[in-house]
């Protein structure tokens, strides 16, 4: 009897088969999402429930780590889902940054309008990045790499340089206000910017999703997959990369614009070449390729920035082990346990052991 | 019957090395032609010189009108399907995705949906692997989704590049088969290049036969086949 049911049961998956529809994968935003866009949106609120739960301080650490967390999704969309690495995504981040603080300090209505800093700085970033992409379109890998590093180098001293010293204030940076709350709402400064980046962060996760689920975003990945096969299937595989290009250098530049408003300060040396490889390890330690990795990614770089300081102390202070550890030795450290027990980056490690608790 | 692909005296380069020297063949509409030839011949070279993928010099003529030195994608538009060596999975999408892909440069939804269906009525299997990701396909599905791809751009001429490359003998048979039938059924004409002769001479009309970058014999298939001299010295059977 086993045999004719299995055979009526694969009959069954076959028919099936032959009717269902072919579902369109990652159709609609999963509720999780949803769940931790609400717990986000109310965190600030919690202070008037409990008084003190959540520090000023506290919401501005997870300021920047959204700030991060969109640099990172903007550096996935170029590698992760369209296969161009870029060392220098931290040139682009300081554009934004810059583009934002000259606006800021030298038009005199601008402190008023400053969320029209965003836009500003994503075109400038989406042409520079696009024209950045039209020489990357010969080079890959490796190459790709050297330029995109040369690239991170470049900026910082760009900015620096003596004729452009009036705009950008040279080695000394500028000083900006930190946005106020609108409305007299009874936030404080660091409640409103929480808010403000939060909003901005979450349309920019939709807009990437939106992309990427369509016909576009399959054609990204089917150029990472296989550019010469993409190319068979009539897609225009140069104008998608430095299209993607600019689009990645845009949602960066957006957070290196987020940044200035949030630091109310932007400097040359802060965009140095450790801000390009920090958003590279947000994308490879969060998941290449995940949306939900790239924004854990962005809470990593923050998190264990400030934390490898604190645990190196610890370590020296309260294990009393006979030797010291720096905090990079710590973020070293960290980040080589991370990519053993995770090698797909935290989103896959979630993702796999999520599948194998449920068998 | 007319001539739907003509291409005359084609030389290709990769950087400095030439590697075809003035290749001319005809392919006819609704035909099958095969090059064939040993391995460094230029057949691949040919293929991805008629979608300008590598420097070309001379010219190819589709349906009456030189399409060389337009872009690979307008190429494609004009109704090329390439199935690259090696297959050209998207291995990180979905076989559903694969397919999607295909369909980008179409606008007309039911046309290609009545392809879907066509594409998996030729090969079930896939149909069952739908919402599986390509990369873990065996060769033989992943070369049926090469060409199911490549059928879901409405094509007037495939551009086979050895199909059977790397396949178990009866999953060859099978493919061989369902190329004939699409061959008849959806009114595609084919260049096929492959280094199995015997497969290839049974399956098409013509044949060219390719060394160091030249075309050094040509004929219908029965002649080539039937050509002792021909088999010992070109095609080592």
């Amino acid at each position: 009897m086993a045999t004719t049911e299995t055979a009526a049961a694969a009959d069954a998956v076959a028919r099936q088969a032959a009717t269902a529809e072919p579902p369109a994968r990652a159709a609609a935003v999963k509720p999780w999402v949803w769940a931790v866009v609400a717990v986000a949106f109310v965190l600030p609120l919690l202070k008037f429930v409990i008084p003190g739960v959540i520090s000023d301080y506290r919401l501005f650490v997870i300021s920047t780590m959204m700030i991060a967390a969109i640099a990172v999704l903007g550096l996935n969309l170029l590698t992760g889902f369209n296969g161009q690495i870029s060392l220098g995504h931290g040139a682009f981040y300081a554009v934004g940054a810059y583009t934002a603080a000259v606006m800021l300090d030298k038009i005199s209505w601008m402190p008023d309008y400053y969320f029209l800093t965003i836009p500003a700085a994503a075109v400038m970033c989406f042409v520079v990045g696009y024209l950045f992409g039209l020489p990357a379109l010969r080079l890959e890998g490796h190459y790709l790499a050297l330029a995109t590093f040369a690239l991170a180098l470049a900026v910082p001293q760009l900015l620096k340089y003596k004729w452009l010293e009036g705009l950008t204030g040279g080695v000394q940076g500028v000083v900006l206000l930190k946005p106020s709350p609108p409305f007299g709402l009874p936030l404080s400064e660091d409640q409103w910017l929480y808010y403000y980046i939060l909003v901005i962060m979450v349309a920019l996760y939709f807009i990437a999703f939106n992309i990427l689920r369509g016909r576009n975003g399959r054609a990204m990945m089917a150029i990472r997959d296989h550019q010469m096969a993409a190319d068979t299937m009539g897609i225009d595989t140069a104008q998608y990369k430095t299209v993607t290009f600019g689009i990645s250098a845009a949602y960066t530049g957006i957070a290196g614009a987020l940044s200035a408003s949030a630091i109310a300060y932007v400097a040359p040396d802060s965009f140095g070449f450790f801000l390009s490889i920090s958003l590279l390890i947000g994308l490879v330690v969060g998941g290449v390729a995940s949306l939900a990795g790239s924004i854990i990614g962005g809470v990593f770089t923050v998190l264990v920035q400030n934390s490898a300081q604190a645990l190196s102390k610890f370590v020296k202070n309260d294990l009393g082990l006979p030797f010291d550890l720096s905090a990079y030795a710590v973020y070293g450290i960290l980040l080589l346990i991370l990519m053993y027990v995770m090698p797909l980056g935290i989103a896959g490690g979630i993702v796999m052991a999520w599948r194998r608790l449920r068998g | 019957m007319t001539t739907v692909l003509e291409v005359k005296d084609l030389k290709a380069y990769y950087g400095q090395t030439q590697a075809l020297h003035g290749v001319s063949f005809e392919l006819l509409e609704g035909g099958i032609t095969t090059l064939l030839g040993a391995n460094g011949a230029g057949k691949t070279t040919t293929l991805r010189a008629i979608c300008n993928m590598v420097r070309t010099e001379g010219d190819v003529v589709f349906q009456g009108r030189s399409i060389r030195g337009q872009a690979t994608e307008s190429i494609v538009r004009l109704g090329f399907a390439h199935v690259p060596e090696g297959r050209g999975t998207f291995t990180t999408l979905t076989v559903d995705e694969n397919l999607r892909i295909a369909a980008y440069t179409r606008s007309d939804k039911a046309a290609v949906k009545r392809d879907l269906d066509m594409v998996f009525e030729y090969f079930p299997r896939l149909r069952e692997r739908i919402q599986q990701q390509a990369g873990t396909l065996s060769g033989g599905e992943q070369q049926m989704l090469a060409i199911s791809r490549a059928l879901m751009l409405g094509p007037r001429v495939m551009l086979l590049d050895e199909p059977s490359f790397g396949l178990a003998p009866l999953i060859v048979q099978e493919i061989f088969r369902i190329m004939r039938r699409i061959n008849t059924e959806a009114k595609c004409s084919m260049l096929l290049v492959e280094q199995n002769a015997a497969l290839a001479l049974d399956l098409a009309d013509h044949a060219y036969v390719l060394e160091t970058g030249r075309v050094v014999m040509s004929g219908p298939s029965d002649v080539v086949k039937n050509d002792e001299n021909i088999r010992k010295s070109y095609l080592g059977y």
